[in-house]
């Protein structure tokens, strides 16, 4: 039920900033948008902790504060090896890394941000084991010392049991 | 001025991608390059918005992106197995 | 011209520069999975320049929240279609010949928040 709210004023708010009309008539149709949403959702049952993590918004704010400096960083990476005249300089190679996630979002989590850094691509997830393909030496080194993985808020787990 | 070099930096970079679209090899970096050129659709709508200085195509642009996101998937399942339509329990 | 103006052609000028430059890079690099990282920067870090450049000529509006849930639409999609892409052409069985396997599996578990 929480959630339900949540994602409901989450929903309002969407409508609105799209629409930006406060007229009579349009807002009881963004009403009934929203509801109609909401029911499609409840229909579908993927109203929960996971499809709506309201439980770890903050958290997740200061990591994505760092994701962005890693993206950053990597993006600058990529382009050198792109701009090098050597094509030498590209070492592709695949990485199969240990992930100390516990929980499903946390995993997500952890390998969506590694595919969203440039330079890394996460290929396949088996339980623990995440295979990564990395463009160069450079770029898969923090993957491989798992600073990513050790960056992931630490309470996803705990509202998922 | 700038929009315009703007928009023909996205343009050249849309014509790179259709090279890549065209050589291949494989039907996955064909995927890939119709996946990137829309993304730099996206982009160069919202260009065009900032030309006519009108917010509205901001919802054209944001409507790509999830029409450009959901093709993607589709060309993919598509390119796998050969059909949009799995029966539920059958996706392993 | 004035100083949003300036800092506006700014981004999009470097936005545009990273655009062509990962243009290149899908075009050059030598197979699939390599490609994949430089169609990663124009998702990103060029997408990220272009939008912020377009918001600074639009100034505290509407338009500019839009601008900027037109990125974090694309920072949500862009790896969820990148890995999507990555395993299926793995599963598919096309493999790197120039790519080795590592298994960094000790390498460095230290700093955990739990």
């Amino acid at each position: 039920m929480k959630h339900t709210i949540s994602l409901g004023l989450l929903l309002c708010l969407l409508w609105w900033i799209l629409s930006g009309f406060a007229k009579p008539l349009l807002f009881s149709l963004g009403a009934i948008s929203v509801v109609f949403t909401l029911w499609l959702a409840h229909r579908m049952d993927v109203i929960d902790h996971e499809s709506h993590p309201i439980h770890l918004s903050w958290r997740l704010v200061a990591y994505w504060g760092r994701l962005v400096r890693e993206i950053v960083v990597s993006n600058l990476q990529v382009l050198g090896v792109i701009l090098s005249p050597r094509s030498n300089k590209i070492e592709p190679h695949f990485l199969e890394v240990r992930i100390h996630q516990p929980s499903a979002l946390g995993k997500v989590i952890l390998a969506n941000s590694i595919t969203l850094t440039p330079g890394t691509v996460s290929v396949d997830l088996d339980d623990d084991r995440l295979l990564v393909h990395a463009l160069t030496r450079e770029t898969g080194q923090a993957v491989r010392e798992g600073q990513l993985d050790a960056m992931v808020p630490g309470d996803v787990e705990e509202v998922a049991a | 001025m700038m929009l315009a070099a703007a928009g023909v930096a996205v343009l050249v970079a849309m014509g790179l991608a259709m090279v890549r679209a065209f050589l291949g090899p494989t039907v996955y970096d064909r995927i890939l390059a119709v996946n990137s050129f829309g993304t730099k659709t996206v982009l160069l709508i919202t260009l065009l918005g900032a030309m006519a200085g009108r917010a509205d195509y901001f919802d054209l642009a944001l409507l790509y992106a999830l029409i450009n996101f959901i093709a993607t998937i589709a060309l993919m399942r598509y390119a796998g197995s050969g059909e949009l339509s799995r029966e539920e329990g059958e996706d392993a | 011209m004035s100083l949003a103006e300036g800092v506006a052609g700014l981004l999009l000028i470097s936005g545009s520069v990273l655009l062509v430059v990962a243009g290149v890079g899908i075009v050059r690099f030598p197979h699939f999975y390599t490609r994949l990282h430089a169609a990663g920067v124009i998702d990103t870090l060029a997408a990220g320049l272009f939008l912020a450049g377009i918001g600074v000529l639009f100034g505290a509006t509407l338009g500019t929240v839009k601008l900027l849930m037109i990125f974090v639409f694309l920072l949500f999609t862009s790896p969820t279609a990148c890995h999507a892409l990555a395993r299926s052409a793995w599963l598919a069985g096309l493999r790197e010949p120039a790519a080795t396997i590592e298994n960094a599996e000790d390498s460095k578990s230290a700093g955990e928040p739990r």
